[in-house]
């Protein structure tokens, strides 16, 4: 699948520098340890209800997250642990909400899927598989309309982009010259049906082309692709020449969902790609061989496990929700 | 550091399951990620993977053993280099966290339902006398409301199917393109679900859309927008966000659009926490409404009605003009029974009150004007006085507004009852093309005089 995509320039140098490829290791790393963590405490009874991994997902965050700006607004779907964590919300607020408590980013009233910072201009964490494409359009209309710079980030998977409403989306940025960058996270599996089975369409960095958004397909596995054409990406949204579509190949290694059996692929899928394409390693390799000593990776592992550890036992003793927060927030002013 | 293994929960519902079989032996080293063994919950055999490297030491519960609750210890993993004998030390029992204790609801218990806060009294909200009124039509009120507002609040702007350029597909936008510009008035393409969702996702990033529907049958093609995303999310982010959006349009039976273009949606949206929803009758309640409605910060449904928008009616002409939403109007006063409706069902309803006056029957004719939040406290104020109460309303009666308004009168004035409420509603059917037959199935004025003579006993 690596033919297919643009590979990053590399002949000119590293496309990242030190100080960002260990941005990116530390951030990818957090993901994927909060990740685990999350499933464990998911396995133990603590997280409830519907609980979606990130993991093997990691570069497209962190790459893209190394070319957003300050003010920069992102919307995903439910899969939205990582976008969570790299948009700078903290592991202990992500946590607590997943566990139902007081103290995470909902007061306990959002959940895995539900959860939003208006500080860190991130708009959630979405249900309705498909929804954010249209909302995250109309946070490029809210920095078209108030001329303030942003652009706004519209993660959704593979399985969205057959939604009617995408294509409704794709037309109105389109016209309205809105600065919007899309993000296709084809991880191959709409919860179980392989994209084959759901997309007449081959190529879904196509799928944009008829209403002449601009779009790149892109090795979602390794950070340093996702960087460059994102950066590309977003300098065509922020000189207001309109959206762009980055299709990012990628693959999740965990279930749907916690109660996924995946029957639907080989386990030998999964660890090929575990073994070969590994975003984390993969970078840790890159960064080897360009000398980073082993003591930064030491160091990180131990601090990511610290951050991750820390987040767990908030979220685990922050208490319950009051029951007088039952009624609160239904409505502004009351 | 030898660890406990314990049962996962691999569903939301799962309590227990069977260890089919294990992947692994004792002694095998593990890898996070590797499958260790198979577990077969309610639904599906699930692989189970460990979640970090080491060795597994000891296997506590063999393959095939049914019933093994969640968070029981089924093995012990070392740490590489760990011998087996490291487990020994392990408070097997104590260490494995419990599922924490969900409170079983026991039938009969003493606990009730937890109340909400105390309702805040609509007495509160007094409308101010407004002098001076003007005689215009319900379309002129809503289009000087949203121009009122847009001059009011640059963050205001209008979008939808044809509001610009041919100024209105019911011509309510008219001139407001030329005072406020493309920028402000925008037309949309017909997608009723992608432009209401960006227009949903606008208002939670800081600016205030009014959307229009070219009639509200076609909100449901973005239902989901109106619903799960402007109503639940100040809800779902603890009160983060915000999502301060209109969404208007005529709503029910126009005249002979036939059953898709013929619906009230006034049920529908009123059901919904999170929304408020107005529906004005006159020209002042359009005025006053719609302004309330888009200073709102929250998201409002407004619904119209395409046949009161020639009609003409007085209006305050005052320029800070503008309504409470959340308080009905006493539109007539008659201490015999109470007549709630909304809409265009207020001048039906107004219609009968003159023909009961004729048969010496005084109806207190009541304009709910607000569907959501409802002012249970004037409805209930008046039935308390009349003892007979009649819902009049164009939309389908199972689960209505009238299922609604009838339910608070027993429940909040029983005592006071001399007869069952009453409900008057369309009848329930999809609404028919032919003029003698949607003649029928629309409420009129006799609806209302024999529900009511039937409640005096004739």
């Amino acid at each position: 699948m690596g033919s297919m995509t643009d590979a990053p320039n590399r002949q000119n140098g590293p496309v990242l520098s030190k100080e960002e490829m260990e941005r990116a290791y530390r951030e990818m790393l957090l993901v994927r340890r909060f990740e685990e963590k999350a499933g464990q405490l998911y396995g133990m009874g603590l997280i409830g209800g519907f609980c979606h991994l990130y993991i093997g997902q990691e570069a497209v965050v962190a790459g893209i997250g190394l070319a957003m700006k300050k003010g920069d607004r992102s919307i995903t779907s439910y899969r939205d642990h990582g976008q969570m964590l790299v948009a700078g919300m903290t592991a202990r607020g992500v946590m607590a909400e997943l566990t139902g408590r007081s103290g995470g980013y909902s007061h306990g009233k959002g959940g895995s899927m539900h959860m939003f910072s208006k500080e860190q201009e991130f708009y959630g964490g979405h249900g309705i598989v498909g929804a954010q494409v249209a909302l995250g359009t109309g946070l490029a209309l809210t920095s078209a309309y108030k001329k303030d710079g942003a652009i706004s980030i519209v993660y959704f998977g593979e399985g969205a982009s057959n939604q009617g409403q995408v294509y409704e989306s794709f037309n109105l940025a389109a016209l309205h010259k809105l600065p919007c960058l899309y993000v296709i996270e084809n991880n191959r599996y709409g919860m179980g049906t392989s994209i084959e089975r759901a997309s007449a369409s081959k190529d879904l960095s196509k799928n944009a082309t008829p209403w002449g958004i601009p779009s790149r397909k892109v090795d979602g596995m390794d950070v340093a692709a996702v960087y460059q054409a994102a950066k590309e990406a977003m300098e065509h949204c922020r000189s207001g020449k309109g959206p762009f579509l980055l299709e990012m190949e990628t693959y999740r290694y965990r279930g749907h969902s916690m109660s996924d059996p995946a029957k639907y692929r080989q386990r030998s899928e999964v660890d090929e790609m575990r073994q070969t394409r590994d975003p984390i390693e993969s970078l840790k390799a890159e960064m080897i061989k360009q000398g980073i000593d082993e003591s930064f990776f030491k160091t990180v592992d131990h601090d990511v496990k610290a951050v991750v550890k820390d987040a767990a036992e908030f979220a685990e003793t922050s208490p319950e929700p009051d029951a007088s927060e039952l009624w609160t927030d239904v409505l502004v002013g009351e | 550091m030898a660890s406990p293994i314990l049962m996962p929960a691999l569903s939301p519902t799962m309590e227990e399951g069977t260890l089919a079989r294990w992947v692994k032996k004792e002694g095998d080293a593990v890898r996070s990620g590797e499958v260790i063994a198979e577990i077969e919950t309610d639904k599906a055999t699930m692989e189970m993977e460990a979640a970090e490297d080491g060795v597994l030491g000891r296997i506590l519960i063999d393959e095939g053993t049914e019933h093994v609750a969640v968070n029981t210890p089924i093995a012990v993993l070392l740490e590489e280099g760990e011998d087996a004998s490291a487990a020994d030390g392990l408070d097997l029992g104590s260490k494995a966290k419990p599922t924490p204790k969900v409170e079983k609801i026991v039938p009969n218990a003493a606990a009730s339902a937890p109340q909400g806060p105390a309702q805040r009294s609509t007495a509160e909200l007094v409308e101010p006398e407004w002098g001076e009124t003007a005689d215009i039509t319900v379309r002129e009120a809503l289009r000087d409301a949203m121009a009122a507002e847009m001059r009011r609040d640059e963050d205001v702007f209008l979008l939808g199917e044809e509001v610009a350029q041919y100024q209105g597909a019911y011509k309510v936008s008219q001139g407001l393109l030329d005072e406020f510009g493309e920028k402000r008035v925008m037309d949309m393409p017909i997608t009723e679900h992608g432009f209401t969702g960006m227009a949903v996702g606008a208002a939670l990033s800081g600016v205030k859309p009014i959307v229009e529907f070219m009639t509200m049958n076609f909100s449901l093609q973005a239902v989901d927008h109106i619903i799960n995303s402007a109503a639940k999310t100040r809800y779902m982010s603890g009160g983060q966000m915000s999502c301060p959006i209109v969404f208007r349009g005529p709503n029910g039976a126009a005249a002979r659009v036939g059953a898709q273009h013929s619906q009230c949606f006034g049920s529908w949206y009123a059901h919904i926490p999170g929304l408020k929803v107005v529906a004005p009758w006159s020209a002042a309640d359009a005025k006053g409404l719609l302004r309330a409605a888009i200073r709102d910060p929250n998201p409002v449904v407004v619904l119209e009605n395409e046949i009161l928008y020639g009609k003409k009616f007085p209006c305050p002409v005052d320029e800070d003009f503008v309504l409470p939403i959340g308080k009905a109007k006493i539109e007539r006063e008659g201490k015999d029974v109470t007549l709630v409706a909304f809409s265009i069902m207020v001048g039906v309803a107004l219609e009968a009150a003159e023909q009961l006056a004729a048969q010496g029957i005084e109806a207190e004719v009541i304009n709910l004007r607000s569907l959501r939040p409802l002012d249970t406290e004037t409805i209930i104020k008046s039935v308390k006085k009349t003892n007979r109460i009649v819902s009049v309303e164009e939309g389908w009666p199972v689960a209505g507004i009238g299922s609604e308004i009838c339910t608070i009168a027993v429940e909040q004035a029983f005592d006071w009852l001399d007869a069952p409420p009453a409900r008057v509603c369309g009848l329930d059917i999809p609404l028919p093309y032919a003029a003698n037959l949607e003649k029928l199935a629309l409420p009129k004025p006799e609806w209302i005089v024999e529900a009511v003579r039937k409640q005096l006993g004739d």
